[in-house]
């Protein structure tokens, strides 16, 4: 297939599931900023919501203050941000048209629908001032969008190197954005007071579960309250979990064997896949946590990183 | 409005149904008022899903990019059509003929049958094309023969488009609306499909790749881009021949061969169905300016290692000063007399006609040569009296540029509206294929028709709307 096409694909997946990851950043952070605040009078929260999604340099240039208004405009609605979420609809569909033959109509029709109604939210917005209950039906839209195009690409997609390329976009960007929910908590450090599986500690790693869909899966898989090391196991660890790191490397790296056995090669992206894949198979939550988690995560999303470039090299760029 | 100087294809002039349109003024009688609007929503609730698919560009044009659609079918009998696709057949024959001495031995030019200025001087002749032979000697693989209707039996051809002709989505997709709002209708008539042209078309194709290409030659759609207004033509068509839709910066050219860049490497292309004006093809030859072309796709394509469909430099063939000289040219390279008529054309470049035309401006209509979309006319018997001192002018200065044509008697078609059924008047785009291995026509073609009553203007971009077009079989007689 067409370089341009296949490019188009990957990115296309990709801004889809981001623009899922920042709502669900945004969400997250509410529920952070909204715990009492007798504990704590930084306020970092929505600081941690611009590191954890990689906006904080170019929030910071804005010189605005960091507030939630400001914040939650800049992720949400700012055309000035590259990585807004409105921007990466915005992108989605500029891919989409680009590609319209390889994309399945009910695809087209779920991006073109969410496309069509966030420039309807947009004007509202505009025309309004910060509104939390506008918010959460935007933020709700956006999720729904996400759910709609990955079920839309699962269920009707040929599996050809059309469907493995959007796959690709999907799982990499996943497991990016699972590693950076799972450092949000980073940021916002526990105050001093606060000793480390206390009440806020608590509801802070509870709140990150929630963010990602997992706060029942959680309870199912361990049987026993909210602990930061299980949070870390379920999400980088667990195989059972669809959006853990392992998990999505497992898809990475069966999608990449597809690719290469139906192209009749292999090449360093598979080789590179193969690699973290296993890294995270001898992995355990104890030296996870000896070593850091943040530090962790950091070589986590610099790995995933360079798998990204090196899946561009080797096919999207020839 | 329409008086009785227009023929009306439903009712002949004594006010009764013509035999091959009994069934759809049944069908209309028969109809309430309801269930034609009810009709009418349906398709254009389906037209609007079609449409969510591929018409909405910026927030602003997404509702000017639906073009309406009517729900009376148009009907042309098959003895009817089978004279007209006779006639398309001997034109498209004969502008290929032309194509390949003008670019050749120039024998009509010299024989005097079309003045050597009107070519040499044509700003869509290519002297690169000069002395060189196209794959098969087919230039316009491609053809939108544009058609009038003004009485009974007469056909009139208004245009020849030989450039890259639109339209052809439209002809296809009005037809799969038509068979889902108005089933009874179909069971009631034998309509020849036009489903099979996306097969046709590809065939065509295929039948033209260059003599080095393999078994099955790699052909690509070359499209300016999504913004173009023909993009989601473009894209339907790529998908429904199955071919890849590509962008100039999907292709590269190595050696005088092109290239398109897959995921498995570079990837040879054989035949490029380009939608793409010659002037933007490539930057190296033409327009250096042109970011949609592919640099030295030119050279690969004189080098005979690619086809170009539609061939460089057709345009030189369907400019209007051209269309008046069609009867000549088919005599002189078909020795045949022509079938389909040439709507009567005063070229202003000529002293005596650009007299008559200065004189009689309110009752013709005036066009540019080398115009296309409705833009740059005069329609006399509508113009205001601005608009007429406007193109005094404009004729003075620089008369070569224009023709002029009597106000056609356009014929007329029944409409559905709100207000009731209503004669509009309409025109006929059939698609005539050209390949190596003959010419295909679909029967019938694109019905483009002016919604606003007494308007002669059909283009979609003048407030035109289009119909379905069928080829029914004869009424048994008696």
């Amino acid at each position: 297939m067409l370089s341009r096409t296949a490019d188009n694909l990957f990115w296309l997946a990709r801004y889809m599931e981001r623009a899922d990851f920042l709502a669900r950043i945004v969400e997250a952070t509410q529920r952070l900023a909204a715990l009492p605040r007798t504990y704590s009078a930084q306020g970092a929260e929505w600081e941690s919501a611009l590191e954890a999604s990689g906006a904080a340099e170019g929030f910071h240039a804005t010189k605005r203050a960091t507030d939630e208004a400001n914040v939650v405009n800049y992720l949400a609605f700012a055309e000035d941000n590259p990585s807004s979420i409105r921007n990466c609809l915005e992108y989605a569909r500029t891919n989409a048209r680009g590609v319209r033959t390889a994309l399945t109509v009910e695809m087209w029709d779920t991006i073109n629908s969410a496309w069509l109604e966030l420039q309807r939210l947009t004007v509202q917005h505009q025309a309004g001032r910060y509104d939390r209950e506008e918010l959460s039906r935007f933020l709700d839209f956006v999720k729904k969008a996400a759910l709609d195009f990955d079920g839309a690409a699962y269920r009707t997609m040929l599996r050809n190197d059309a469907y493995y390329f959007e796959r690709l976009g999907t799982y990499v960007e996943r497991a990016d954005n699972t590693a950076r929910i799972l450092d949000v908590k980073y940021h916002v450090l526990l105050p001093e007071m606060e000793t480390v599986g206390g009440s806020l500690d608590y509801f802070q790693w509870t709140a990150i579960l929630r963010a990602v869909s997992a706060y029942t899966a959680y309870h199912w898989v361990y049987r026993t309250s909210v602990k930061p090391w299980l949070v870390a196991d379920l999400l980088i660890l667990q195989r059972e979990m669809p959006r853990s790191l392992i998990s999505c490397y497992e898809n990475i790296s069966r999608v990449l064997d597809a690719l290469a056995r139906a192209y009749g090669r292999q090449g360093p992206a598979q080789r590179n896949a193969r690699a973290i894949k296993a890294r995270l198979e001898h992995a355990t939550t104890k030296e996870i946590f000896q070593g850091g988690l943040h530090e962790f995560i950091t070589a986590f999303v610099e790995d995933n990183a360079r798998l990204g470039v090196e899946i561009t090299e080797q096919y999207l760029l020839s | 409005m329409s008086g009785p100087r227009f023929f009306d294809e439903m009712s002949a002039s004594d006010g009764a149904p013509r035999l091959v349109y009994d069934k759809i003024a049944r069908w209309l009688d028969r109809s309430p008022p309801e269930l034609l609007a009810s009709r009418r929503t349906q398709a254009e609730l389906m037209f609007r899903r079609i449409g969510i698919t591929f018409n909405v560009y910026g927030e602003k044009e997404s509702t000017e990019r639906l073009i309406p659609f009517d729900i009376v079918p148009r009907v042309i009998s098959r003895s009817e059509w089978n004279r007209l696709e006779k006639g398309l057949v001997q034109r498209v024959k004969a502008l290929n003929l032309f194509l390949t001495d003008i670019y050749g031995p120039q024998e009509c030019l010299r024989a005097g049958v079309v003045p050597s200025d009107l070519i040499l001087r044509n700003p869509h002749f290519r002297p690169e094309m000069f002395g060189r032979r196209v794959p098969h000697d087919v230039y316009v693989h491609i053809a939108g023969i544009d058609l009038v209707r003004i009485d009974a039996d007469d056909f009139y051809v208004l245009e020849d488009n030989a450039r890259t002709p639109s339209g052809v989505s439209y002809m296809l997709e009005n037809r799969e609306v038509m068979m889902r709002i108005a089933p009874d209708l179909f069971a009631e008539h034998r309509v020849a499909p036009v489903e099979n042209y996306p097969d046709h078309l590809l065939a065509t194709l295929r039948s033209v790749a260059p003599a080095g290409a393999g078994a099955t030659p790699e052909i690509v759609l070359l499209t300016p881009g999504q913004f173009n207004s023909a993009y989601y033509e473009h894209s339907f068509l790529a998908d429904r021949i199955g071919i890849e839709l590509v962008e100039g910066r999907d292709l590269i050219v190595r050696d005088d061969v092109v290239y398109m860049r897959t995921t498995q490497g570079p990837k040879r292309v054989d035949v490029i169905y380009r939608r793409i004006d010659d002037e933007f093809l490539d930057p190296l030859a033409f327009n250096p300016a042109s970011m949609l072309g592919v640099p030295g796709l030119m050279s690969a394509y004189l080098a005979g290692n690619v086809t170009l469909a539609n061939a460089v430099g057709t345009g030189a063939a369907d400019d209007k000063a051209i269309y008046t000289y069609m009867p000549e040219i088919i005599r002189f390279f078909l020795g045949e007399e022509p079938l389909l008529k040439n709507v009567p054309t005063w070229r202003c470049r000529e002293p005596d006609a650009l007299k008559y035309v200065r004189e009689h401006l309110g009752e013709l209509v005036v066009k540019e040569v080398n115009g296309s979309g409705g833009y740059g006319m005069l329609v006399g018997p509508h113009a205001t009296k601005d608009e007429i001192a406007l193109f005094e002018a404009k004729l003075k200065e620089n008369p070569s540029n224009y023709i002029a044509q009597p106000t056609l008697a356009l014929s007329t078609c029944p409409a559905s509206f709100d207000e009731g059924v209503g004669k509009r008047h309409v025109d006929l785009r059939p698609f005539v294929l050209t390949g190596s291995d003959g010419v295909r026509v679909v029967p019938g073609g694109l019905t483009r028709i002016a919604l606003k009553e007494g308007s002669l203007v059909v283009n979609s971009s003048q407030g035109g709307g289009t119909k379905d077009t069928w080829v029914v079989d004869d009424p048994a007689l008696g």
